[in-house]
């Protein structure tokens, strides 16, 4: 009898990752960017449906979460079924929303009165299934609710986005702690590419990937979300895009390294 | 005119009289619609409350009657007189003008209480054939084409009507006429339908040992509910509003409501929704008395619930919808849905958040903020008039260099709302500041005319 063909240990590293990930044999499904250089960086191909993001400003926009809110609403469009968004305090313009392609006849708005009934109604939230996406706004997000709410999105398999606003600009700092969700976006908004007329042209972002269970970090400068929520490359990456694509967004490539080198 | 009041009747009103000319009498008149369908109901729920007080068979007798048998029951109230004098001042407390009569029948109490002069009067026993000879013939509930035959033959009062043979009578007119007085003379039994009350859908408990661990409260709801859902199911209506009582045993009480946004009498989301309240309440020393009341329910349909053929129905959010706006408050769950103004602050309204989807959305041609601020900041900003875009602005201690603006919109004030807004306008501009953020500032007033606004600039809301 012939002895079963020796597995690399490779394999059996990745086989018992897996298991401890909980996601034992289960291929999750995954929202695509539609932007290969995004979407190469994350694991699956896309962001995990059924999990928890996080996403916050950067700069002035920790307070304001503008630019913050419209990438989570231009992913929120993107799926199916209705939208919860739970905020604290209102000042969502539900037009704004509809110019990503999130009509105002798919969002629920929760308007919670304390952070303990944010978390509570976005668990709450998560935990339906029936909804396309649960989109909260929450200034602390310890590592227990996070994990909460990360297990109650896993079970349902709704895509949950916590906006990380801080009334106060010092709270930013809280960013740092460690959270169960699956990637962490900090979205700063970047100067328009000049026109050649008098104008504002198209604003374009810079989204860093801070954190990506098992992915790297990264850092893409990209065009805001379209009329259907879809992010477009940067006018200025694409000048570039004869270069490879480790170059493309290679400081964000040195910096993981110089990061991975550190740990 | 259908019914006048009594000041009315002092002015010379009549009902009858054609409101045209009323009001040509008296210009100040106060006409309301007539509601002959309210004023049934309002009937039917005086008739209940006279049921609940004075005799167990009561009818509304539309469309301005009531009737009574209070056979056995006017002794609990101290006789005839007093009952009746009771009834009629706690009538007339409420507002209600009443003419109450008793009688041994129900043709000779309704004959004087419309035609009598008396506003409340006891016929004796045995006193009801004296007591309505002298009323003209239309008391005896006829209809009008007997009651103008009999006054074509010269009969006016009951008692001439009533001592005449009944044989021609009855060829002439029919069995009508001898039938109703019998009636009225108690030789022919006339029954009364009652009205019954709805009973609340009600489900209770009581405990020989007080309850008082939140576990155990959780558990007795779990056992009322469900029995709770069958009343429901039997009457093919769901709750809209369930109200829990707990009668704690120093004699207070504390109460759970939850409201749901669709009729339901599904046990477990009903278990759920009062089991997320027990915290709010104050068991004290203890429980003894649970009382689960569905106060609000409203018929529900069968739904077939899952279909092989066609497409995949939108998933159901009643049930998620519940249970946060049980939380939060039925007013902090909403959409938000387009209205047509160009002012910003008013384009939209809240709607509730199962409301059924109109066709409608905003106008899509010029870019909109992210945030909108709750009410616009003043600015320092320089300009150069009438329409350019600032050159810089300070917003709460940061000036900020103006890099490119698009604008101006101009924005009017919506005259029909009021004098203050009939100038009124607003330039808006988006800006882009030198580290690219954008933000959404408009100034009060076109830049040239005074009226139209302070010239001020405020900002408005930040674009992402």
């Amino acid at each position: 009898m012939p002895a079963p063909e020796p597995r690399s240990a490779l394999e059996v590293l990745r086989e018992q990752i897996s298991r401890l990930e909980g996601g034992a044999g289960r291929r999750r499904a995954v929202l695509p960017f539609g932007l290969e250089e995004i979407d190469s960086r994350l694991p699956g191909g896309g962001l995990t449906l059924g999990a928890l993001h996080e996403v916050a400003g950067g700069g002035c926009d920790a307070q304001h979460a503008a630019a913050a809110g419209q990438f989570s609403a231009g992913i929120a469009a993107r799926t199916r079924g209705r939208i919860l968004w739970i905020v604290s305090r209102q000042d969502v313009f539900a037009p704004a929303l509809m110019q990503v392609g999130l009509s105002g006849r798919r969002v629920i708005y929760v308007e919670a009165g304390s952070e303990v009934d944010v978390l509570a109604c976005f668990e709450e939230g998560l935990r339906h299934g029936g909804l396309g996406a649960v989109v909260a706004e929450v200034a602390r997000l310890s590592m227990t609710a996070s994990r909460r709410l990360q297990l109650a999105a896993e079970t349902s398999g709704a895509l949950g986005i916590a906006i990380r606003r801080w009334r106060h600009p010092t709270g930013a700092a809280d960013f740092g702690q460690p959270t169960a969700s699956v990637t962490r976006w900090r979205v700063s908004v970047l100067p328009s590419v000049a026109l050649p007329v008098p104008g504002v042209g198209r604003p374009r972002w810079r989204l860093e990937l801070i954190r990506a269970r098992a992915g790297d970090e990264a850092v893409f400068d990209v065009e805001a979300c379209d009329g259907e929520g879809r992010l477009a490359q940067s006018a200025r990456v694409a000048n570039r895009l004869a270069l490879p694509a480790i170059l493309a967004d290679g400081q964000g490539q040195e910096e993981a390294g110089r990061r991975r080198a550190r740990a | 005119m259908l019914s006048v009041d009594l000041a009315a009747r002092k002015a010379g009103l009549r009902p009858g009289t054609p409101v045209a000319k009323a009001q040509a009498f008296h210009p100040d008149l106060t006409i309301m619609e007539a509601d002959p369908q309210g004023d049934r109901e309002g009937l039917e729920k005086l008739a209940l409350w006279l049921q609940r007080r004075i005799a167990p068979i009561v009818a509304a007798d539309p469309p301005d009657g009531i009737v009574l048998d209070t056979s056995g029951a006017d002794h609990l109230h101290g006789g005839e007189p007093a009952m009746l004098a009771a009834m009629v001042q706690r009538l007339r407390d409420t507002g209600i003008t009443v003419k109450a009569v008793v009688a041994d029948t129900l043709g000779a109490a309704h004959a004087l209480a419309r035609y009598g002069r008396a506003r409340m009067l006891v016929v004796p026993p045995g006193g009801v054939v004296a007591a309505i000879a002298d009323l003209p013939v239309a008391a005896l509930r006829l209809p009008e084409g007997i009651v103008d035959g009999l006054h074509a033959l010269g009969v006016s009062r009951i008692g001439a009507l009533a001592a005449m043979p009944r044989a021609p009578l009855a060829l002439r007119f029919g069995p009508e006429v001898a039938c109703r007085l019998d009636q009225a003379f108690g030789r022919v039994a006339e029954a009364i339908v009652p009205v019954r009350p709805v009973e609340p859908v009600e489900v209770c408990r009581n405990f020989a040992e007080p309850i008082g661990a939140a576990e155990t409260i959780a558990r007795m709801i779990g056992t009322l509910v469900p029995p709770l859902c069958q009343m429901l199911e039997e009457r093919g209506q769901g709750g809209r509003c369930f109200d829990l009582l707990l009668h704690r045993v120093d004699d207070r009480a504390e109460a759970i409501r939850v409201a749901t946004a669709q009729p339901v009498r599904d046990a477990r989301r009903l278990i759920r929704l009062l089991c997320e309240k027990i915290e709010t309440i104050d068991p004290g020393f203890g429980i003894e008395r649970m009382v689960l009341t569905a106060s609000q329910a409203e018929r529900v349909g069968a739904r077939q619930a899952l279909s092989l053929l066609g497409e995949a129905e939108e998933p159901d959010l009643s049930g998620l919808i519940d249970i946060l706006s049980n939380r939060v408050g039925m007013r902090a769950l909403y959409r938000v849905a387009p209205v047509e103004s160009d002012i910003p602050e008013r384009s939209f309204c809240r709607v509730p958040a199962l409301a059924p989807d109109d066709a409608r959305d905003w106008p899509d041609h010029w870019p909109r903020p992210t945030r909108l601020l709750p009410r616009p900041e003043p600015v320092q900003a320089m300009a150069e008039l009438p329409d350019q875009p600032p050159v810089f602005f300070i917003w709460r201690g940061v000036r900020r260099k103006v890099k490119c603006a698009d604008g101006p919109e101009r924005v009017f004030g919506e005259w029909w709302k009021g004098d203050a807004e009939l100038t009124t306008a607003r330039d808006y501009f988006r800006v882009e500041d030198t580290s690219g953020e954008r933000f959404w500032i408009y100034r009060a007033g076109d830049g040239e005319h005074g009226e139209t606004g302070s010239q001020g600039w405020f900002l408005h809301g930040i674009f992402g």
